[in-house]
């Protein structure tokens, strides 16, 4: 199965008169002149470019929800901030913001209720800084087979950022936990378009909250949050999928029961066994909140289809990660998975990080297909076969590249 | 990149920094969403569709979906907007909607 190949098109010139909309504070059109066709059915999206970003690809607008060109993986381990993926869920995103009047409230059952600006975060408490995968729970939905409905995204609802912020474990300690406390539960500054729509909060087991390596971050690659990646402050829960990530994070509540909404009891559920995975097109008995990545790794400087040179050396380097155990080794097979030998691992960003890879292939002439596995501290590697859950969610499988030497 | 990406990418570059570098004096701050492009297609029920769906969300939701998915997909999705998000859409619209969901998408 082909699994990364985005074909970059023109469609001839852009709306006329964009830039001069924009300096006229009106709105502009997104739509740029490209569009990029991610390998699946129906995976035309046009490029678009928001304030602050770069042309990312346009999933949808209202809300809005943009992936990344999975060339940027290439261009280096940190993915910057203008080419992140963005994803909101609920219409009524917040557009306007008083940094200096911005406060995030901690309430609900402790002792003190707190409320802090962006100065006291900075201030008062020590910052911490760590470099951590962002992973949309529904990257990669797009591949699967069956298909399933939901956000048709290819392999770029992912980046790789350093997070600076204040641990969790601070705040919650300073407010004073009541012993009754069982789940920490967040939301933030954007709405849904209408009143009887479940407002997007979610939660984290008391333990997990203070474990001290969930963050309130105001800070992204060094510079403030972009603001559709929930500027002025985020819940960064590293390890973790992006759906416990809360934008724009203005409510902090200890609760004594658990968060029992439509997005932690209904929505972002996998299947209650090892693989998180049922046999295609059915449902699984019994669900549990999705939680940690799964091992993943990607070839990022040979596209698929891309045709090599045969008979010498071919450079190849991608990038690899999972849920904070960190990566043990990544294995490529240049004959379609018949051997694998393994690659050299780049520098060690931390155990949330990408974690880059290289080696090098010779291929004789001929059509080849390249593979890349990884394996985590633990143990755990990536399936041969792709895995299936109705929500399309935590999908790892070796990805396969294939070339033509000539 | 086509030249008028990149001078796209530029004018609106130099936009942010004017909005951004209102932080430092604590100014108020705004964002400015792109205009909405994508539109329904085509087709018998397009309006209940426009009239309920773009409540909530925009058209692209439904445009990127799987092609063929078929009406017991669009019947599950059109209640799911009504049990799950609260869409108050009637049943009469509602079965105006699948139909149209499942003959054109």
């Amino acid at each position: 199965m082909i699994t990364r190949r985005q074909a970059l098109r023109s469609v001839g010139g852009m709306a006329l008169g964009a830039g001069a909309g924009l300096m006229a504070g009106s709105r502009f059109a997104a739509l740029a002149a490209d569009t990029i066709t991610l390998p699946f059915g129906n995976g035309e999206r046009p490029l678009v470019v928001y304030p602050g970003k770069r042309a990312l690809i346009g999933l949808t607008a209202r809300p809005p929800q943009l992936e990344t060109p999975f060339s940027v993986f290439n261009e280096g381990i940190l993915t910057p901030n203008d080419a992140f993926f963005v994803r909101y869920h609920l219409a009524d995103i917040p557009l306007d913001i008083d940094p200096t009047a911005f406060r995030v409230e901690v309430k609900g059952k402790v002792a003190t209720p707190l409320s802090l600006s962006l100065d006291d975060l900075k201030t008062k408490f020590d910052p911490v800084e760590f470099v951590a995968v962002h992973q949309c729970s529904g990257n990669s939905r797009g591949f699967l087979e069956p298909r399933v409905g939901g956000g048709q995204a290819g392999n770029g609802l992912m980046g790789n950022a350093r997070w600076k912020g204040v641990p969790l474990k601070a705040v919650l300690e300073k407010a004073g936990i009541a012993s009754s406390a069982v789940e920490v539960a967040f939301s933030g500054l954007d709405r849904p378009a209408m009143p009887q729509t479940p407002g997007f909060a979610k939660s984290l087991k008391l333990d997990h909250a203070l474990d001290g390596e969930v963050i309130l971050a105001y800070q992204m690659n060094g510079a403030d949050l972009p603001w559709l990646n929930g500027f002025p402050l985020r819940l960064v829960v590293p390890g973790y999928f992006g759906t416990y990530w809360v934008k724009h994070l203005s409510q902090i509540t200890v609760l004594d029961k658990p968060l029992d909404n439509f997005w932690m009891a209904t929505a972002y559920r996998i299947p209650d066994n090892e693989c998180a995975c049922v046999p295609p097109g059915t449902k699984p008995e019994k669900t549990v909140p999705i939680g940690r990545f799964v091992v993943r790794s990607f070839l990022t400087n040979v596209l698929d289809g891309a045709k090599v040179a045969a008979g010498k050396p071919l450079p190849l380097r991608g990038i690899a990660f999972d849920g904070g155990s960190g990566i043990a080794r990544v294995e490529v097979s240049a004959d379609g998975g018949k051997s694998f030998a393994p690659a050299t691992l780049g520098e060690d960003l931390g155990k949330y990080s990408f974690r880059e890879w290289r080696t090098s292939v010779t291929v004789p002439a001929g059509e080849h297909a390249i593979l890349v596995r990884a394996t985590n501290v633990l143990g755990k590697t990536q399936p041969m076969e792709p895995t299936w859950n109705p929500s399309g969610y935590m999908r790892n499988v070796v990805e396969t590249t294939r070339i033509v030497a000539a | 990149m086509t030249n008028h990406l990149k001078a796209l990418s530029a004018a609106i570059a130099l936009a942010c920094a004017g909005t951004f570098a209102g932080l430092a004096v604590a100014q108020p701050m705004s964002y400015v969403l792109p205009e909405e492009t994508a539109v329904f297609k085509p087709g018998p029920g397009v309006e209940a569709a426009e009239n309920n769906c773009a409540a909530c969300h925009s058209a692209d939701y439904i445009l990127t979906q799987p092609p063929k998915m078929g009406r017991p997909f669009w019947d599950a999705e059109v209640h799911k907007m009504i049990s799950a998000y609260g869409a108050p859409i009637d049943e009469k619209d509602a079965k105006a909607i699948v139909d149209y969901l499942a003959a054109t998408y």
